[in-house]
């Protein structure tokens, strides 16, 4: 498995890419007044939180996302939901308000991704969980540029659904793909794109779904050939996004999954074609022809740092 | 996957979690306490353990509640990176050892022993005796993915930070620099920097173009020094020697004028002879028919 940076999840092979007093964990850290004192004595000797946080950028206090609808990738088979957000993050130039700060993922650190090489701004650190946000759009949207360290991914999940439950985020979106070889006969046919909808958020957008004509994910029979009639959900490829929905139907959150059938290789098409999705659903930025027809690509900006995404320049005495 | 040479090799996956997790995740399997059992011995012995010298405490006197003063933070990953400090940095003040880091995992296990060997894994903490706030660490083992996290934690939980500067020194092939040239004509070694939102000092090499990335130890310390505003940089050489290597050492030397550096060196008279016999030792080590 490979950290790649697209912005910097990256693309092709090889390629970029509370603590128990009641306090939370950052505010544990910075003194329950707002800007970091890290020399408090307290919040050093405090004992390591297990997972993660939401930190926000600089000494601001922590944004309001109440009534946000938040977008995220799963890290899944050809970084697509990954490289989803980053068209969405930079095609809204969307300003960076926090980090998730977690030792769920693989450490990874690179400079701004969505900024032009010589832009002044190009000199900006960005870690492998970073959080941006959109009031104006009520949108909030967190980046994952790195796989999981071996077995975090349950606790990821957890850490992950209770800050969406602290932050009173209205819904969830995730963008996930999955193992296009492994689509069955019923899953060839027509458009490669799916979704998924918690039973939460089921009332609010399910009618819509069925408008638009969108496609659910399929069951597959869990004991193929020997018993048809039980149904399971599986997403080979699709990282955390199987146990993720799960424990969202079960904890009552308003989770919808868009995903699309994928292999890997040069994913931009795929992320552009989810993005699209996304976009028939939330309007994200205006389409150019009927207002009911898909946004085209050419809407979408591609960030910088999807150059060499295949890797170096080969040498000159090879041809 | 098959290659030209025959032999099976195991693609990179770009799924989130590999097929043994996926499984687990996707079937909802419960966790029998046998499992939690042996989760929890794997976990012990994969924790990491920072051993201070009982002396710090008398000597600083400001040791009590495990916490130390600590202005300035230099830290060295890998061979190549720990001789630059040995050679031209530790020889030339006078430090004193003050703690080492215990930890186990596949790679490496880190030898109890103080005198240790430059091919050894170890990972050391100095403190400048004429200045204690002063800390040094050379760090010469692999810390596994699920120990950086730990690693950091512990290292600077033991911190009272006194406007702290972090300065990391770190290598890596030259073949992961992406550029839109062949890296095959790049004059390697070079330096490379990246910086944290709050480091304002010069830097004496480029930055990093994007899209490069960073990984391992030295992006988890860029990382939390980031997320909670510590100044901190990372010199990163990329080398196309991954042994020890005189000339990769020296590729180094720009970060000797550095403000956080330039005052801990004081003679550089001995460096190149201390370098020579650091390598030349490796040497003996590495090749039995000499």
């Amino acid at each position: 498995m490979e950290t790649r940076l697209s912005a910097v999840a990256g693309v092709g092979n090889g390629s970029l890419s509370q603590r128990a007093t009641g306090r939370s964990y950052w505010q544990m850290r910075r003194g329950a007044e707002g800007p970091l004192r890290r020399t408090d004595a307290h919040a050093r000797t405090a004992p390591v939180p297990p997972g993660a946080m939401f930190v926000p950028c600089g000494s601001s206090a922590p944004p309001d996302f109440e009534g946000f609808t938040l977008l995220l990738p799963a890290v899944s088979v050809g970084n697509v939901g990954q490289l989803a957000v980053d068209l969405v993050i930079f095609t809204l130039d969307m300003p960076k308000v926090g980090y998730f700060y977690t030792d769920c993922l693989v450490p990874m650190v690179g400079n701004n991704p969505y900024a032009a090489a010589a832009a002044e701004n190009s000199t900006e650190l960005s870690i492998n969980a970073e959080v941006y946000s959109l009031p104006s759009k009520k949108l909030v949207v967190l980046q994952i540029r790195s796989p999981f360290v071996k077995n975090k991914y349950r606790s990821f999940c957890q850490t992950l659904l209770s800050w969406v439950k602290s932050s009173r985020c209205a819904k969830v979106i995730l963008l996930s793909s999955s193992h296009a070889y492994q689509c069955d006969d019923q899953q060839l046919h027509g458009t490669p794109l799916r979704y998924l909808l918690s039973p939460a958020i089921q009332k609010t957008a399910g009618e819509l779904m069925q408008r638009l004509n969108w496609k659910e994910m399929e069951k597959v029979a869990a004991y193929p050939g020997v018993n048809d009639t039980d149904m399971v959900l599986r997403i080979p490829g699709g990282g955390i996004t199987t146990l993720l929905f799960s424990e969202s139907c079960s904890n009552g959150i308003q989770m919808a999954v868009l995903l699309k059938f994928c292999s890997e290789g040069d994913n931009i098409p795929d992320a552009l074609a989810l993005v699209n999705y996304l976009n028939e659903w939330i309007q994200l930025v205006k389409s150019e022809q009927k207002s009911d027809a898909p946004a085209t690509p050419s809407q979408w900006k591609i960030p910088h740092s999807w150059r060499l995404l295949f890797g170096s320049g080969l040498p000159l005495a090879l041809f | 996957m098959a290659t030209f040479f025959g032999e099976v090799v195991a693609a990179p996956s770009r799924a989130g979690v590999d097929d043994e997790e996926e499984e687990a995740a996707g079937e909802q399997r419960e966790e029998t306490p046998e499992d939690r059992e042996i989760r929890r011995e794997l976990g012990k012995k994969r924790e990491v353990h920072i051993l201070w010298n009982s002396k710090l405490s008398a000597s600083t006197g400001s040791f009590t509640d495990e916490q130390f003063p600590c202005s300035k933070f230099i830290l060295a990953i890998g061979h190549n990176s720990v001789a630059f400090l040995s050679s031209f940095v530790l020889n030339s003040g006078c430090w004193e050892a003050v703690g080492s880091v215990k930890l186990w995992n596949e790679w490496c296990r880190t030898s109890n022993t103080r005198s240790v060997l430059p091919t050894d894994a170890f990972c050391l903490f100095y403190k400048l005796i004429s200045d204690p706030t002063v800390l040094l660490c050379q760090c010469n083992c692999y810390v596994a993915e699920d120990q950086q996290f730990q690693w950091l934690e512990k290292v600077f939980g033991c911190m009272r930070e006194e406007d702290l500067q972090v300065t990391i020194l770190s290598t890596c092939p030259v073949t992961d620099y992406k550029t839109p040239e062949s890296t095959l004509t790049l004059p390697s070694p070079f330096l490379k920097a990246l910086k944290t939102k709050d480091f304002k000092e010069t830097i004496c090499c480029p930055l990093l173009e994007q899209p490069n990335i960073v990984q391992g130890l030295p992006a988890a310390v860029l990382s939390y020094c980031q997320v909670w505003q510590i100044p901190a940089v990372l010199y990163q050489c990329y080398t196309d020697v991954i042994k020890l290597d005189t000339v990769t050492i020296e590729a180094f030397k720009p970060v000797l004028s550095s403000k956080n550096l330039k005052s801990l060196v004081k003679d550089m008279s001995r460096s190149g002879e201390i370098l020579k016999k650091l390598v030349t030792t490796n040497e003996i080590h590495n090749n039995i028919y000499t």
